[in-house]
């Protein structure tokens, strides 16, 4: 009896060490993200909202977040066949450099791509401006960090499971008579779809709330290259209640996005147990 | 001929899976390929359904060389040892994508389906998942896939390797009969020499990456040219320098005529058999011999620990020479049922 005891004040202790940890670092300071929104009811909010520069600020976050993660998804299947179904020289080191982005700080990322894409002295920049592509403080530039910075995130959910999956469904399919792009969209596809799913709602999560990357690649210039989590930035230091609430409102809706998106994955996910 | 393989070799890196293999498979024959865990039969097949590609040689099917053909032309059903259920599709859907990839129309991959199920009785489950199916039923669905694109020939691949003991043995009984039923040019791989004995019309034995013997299960049971071969296909012991089958030796408690004398050092009953340990007086330093007989004979030869008996083989006992001590030593290690070969990839 004295064991169980134990026991159980020993999980009421760590329950109540979880649940403190993710309320000072988490759900406290979101919460009070969302009380400031709404500290003065809902009319300021609204007004921010109509401003032409929040308007034009999310409608870039979202088209930058949308083409990141197509470009991921497509690349991230791709990357992650290579990387489970073949074996090829260089293949770890493939492996190490798709964790890259996640180790290395999104400024440092920005930095890079400035040096290599800027119009006057980056050596791909300067031929791609002349071709009349401008990359750096300019869209191209911004959805090329967003989609740098949230590429493993796709691949790290499809990995484990096409390694789980095997081979043999995809032979017999194979054997069956099915091409290799039928096997693709009849087997492994439908296999892979709850992974991949979720890689791309976290990587679109990630896409609409990179800021570091973003900041030094667009140059922040609003009405032309300034996105959602840069607005927050800049209204943040700005002086004034119209200025504050409207950076509140936009943080707040795009963490109810990204909350949202993986709510709705979550739920529609089948549990571990029927999707063998 | 329905399948023809010539001079058939496959290495991984430095390790070689099959060297030289010529393999003749008549049309409508249910042959075994058995041998011991990376033996290189599994490779050989996986080489006749295209999964897998020869170093060197030739495989011919139905008269057309299939040697450069990537599996999904080869017009093959393959059966894996775990099955490789679509997971997502349910077992009408298993079965019938063979069909759907082939375009056919709607309502003949219904019908096709409907009657395939019913063949391998599964028609009850046509709705389920795989997962909702055991082990066996899984296996059946597998099956039926294969056989619904109508193959031109059927390649198992350990097919009851994966299923408990029970089921294994009533899969493969009605396996035979499917086969008896269908016809089709069917090929097995295992590792159970009663499974091969019991299923196949002929059997390959498959050692070290080259054919040992070829030939009607009674014939390698009864004239094995191998000491492999003779000790792979069942029971065996050394008497005088040759290996016997325990149950082709003749005990008595009196001397006859070329017997040698011993005493009986363990007395061992399973279930109706009685397996003796026999040491030999000639030769006290050899291992002992084992006799097997059953439980009615033992009893009526009194035969008990200690007994003083004489054994010879009976008349047309086969036996094969010893010739490498290595072998004989090999023989006396249970070889009949190693573990599943590892499927290279």
């Amino acid at each position: 009896m004295r064991d169980t005891a134990a026991h159980r004040v020993t999980r009421w202790t760590l329950r109540l060490i979880v649940i403190g940890y993710l309320l000072f670092l988490v759900i406290w300071p979101v919460a009070l993200v969302a009380a400031k929104t709404f500290a003065n009811g809902l009319a300021p909010v609204i007004n921010a909202l109509r401003q032409p520069e929040v308007i034009f600020a999310f409608q870039l976050t979202l088209s930058a977040a949308f083409w990141a993660v197509v470009i991921n998804t497509i690349f991230g299947v791709g990357i992650s066949l290579l990387l489970v179904r073949y074996t090829f020289p260089g293949r770890r080191a493939l492996n190490a450099m798709v964790d890259l982005p996640l180790s290395v700080s999104p400024v440092v990322v920005g930095l890079a791509l400035v040096l290599v894409y800027n119009g006057r002295t980056g050596w791909l920049g300067q031929g791609l401006e002349q071709a009349g592509l401008q990359v750096i403080y300019a869209p191209p530039g911004i959805i090329m960090a967003t989609a740098f910075v949230s590429l493993p995130l796709v691949i790290r959910e499809v990995v484990p499971v096409l390694q789980e999956i095997g081979t043999e469904q995809e032979q017999a399919a194979r054997s069956l008579g099915a091409s290799g792009l039928q096997t693709f969209a009849r087997i492994t596809l439908p296999a892979i779809k709850w992974g991949l799913l979720y890689g791309v709602v976290l990587s679109l999560a990630r896409s609409l709330g990179e800021f570091g990357a973003v900041k030094i690649v667009s140059g922040g210039v609003a009405m032309r290259t300034q996105t959602a989590t840069l607005l927050v930035e800049e209204r943040y230091q700005q002086f004034g209640v119209v200025n504050s609430i409207t950076a509140y409102t936009a943080a707040f809706i795009l963490a109810l996005i990204a909350v949202v998106a993986l709510i709705i994955i979550t739920s529609l996910r089948p549990g571990k147990g029927t999707s063998e | 001929m329905s399948i023809k393989i010539a001079g058939v070799g496959k290495r991984f890196g430095d390790f070689i899976a099959l060297e030289d293999i010529d393999l003749d498979i008549a049309s409508g024959e249910l042959t075994a390929l058995l041998g011991p865990s990376g033996g290189g039969k599994s490779t050989l097949l996986r080489i006749i359904a295209g999964l897998e590609v020869a170093d060197s040689g030739a495989v011919e099917i139905e008269g057309v060389d299939a040697t450069g053909l990537p599996a999904q032309k080869r017009n093959v059903g393959f059966v894996f040892q775990h099955y490789a259920a679509f997971r997502h599709l349910t077992v009408a859907g298993n079965v019938g994508f063979g069909l759907k990839i082939r375009k056919r129309p709607r309502k003949e991959i219904a019908a096709r389906v409907t009657e395939l199920l019913e063949l391998v009785h599964l028609s009850q489950f046509a709705d389920r998942l795989p997962a909702q199916l055991s082990g066996g039923q899984r296996q059946r669905m597998a099956l039926a896939r294969a056989l619904a694109i109508e193959p031109t020939v059927l390649l198992l691949d350990e097919p009851f390797g994966a299923l408990d003991a029970n089921v294994r043995k009533e899969l493969r009984a009605w396996l035979r009969r499917l086969h008896d039923e269908v016809h089709v040019t069917t090929v097995f791989v295992t590792h159970d020499q009663e499974e091969a004995l019991d299923v196949a019309d002929r059997i390959v034995v498959i050692n070290r990456g080259r054919i040992e013997q070829v030939g009607p299960p009674d014939e390698l049971y009864d004239h094995p040219s191998s000491e492999f071969v003779m000790s792979f296909l069942g029971p065996v012991t050394t008497l005088d320098g040759n290996l016997v089958r325990p149950h082709d030796l003749e005990i008595e408690t009196h001397p006859f005529g070329d017997a040698l004398p011993g005493r009986i050092e363990r007395f061992n009953r399973v279930g109706f058999e009685v397996r003796l340990d026999v040491r030999l007086t000639s030769d006290e330093a050899a291992p002992p011999v084992l006799v097997t007989l059953t439980r009615a004979e033992a009893t009526a030869k009194a035969l008990e620990i200690g007994v003083p008996v004489w054994i010879a083989p009976v008349a047309g006992a086969s036996q094969v020479r010893i010739t490498t001590a290595v072998a004989s030593a090999a023989a006396s290690l249970d070889l009949v049922d190693p573990v599943p070969e590892p499927t290279f990839t």
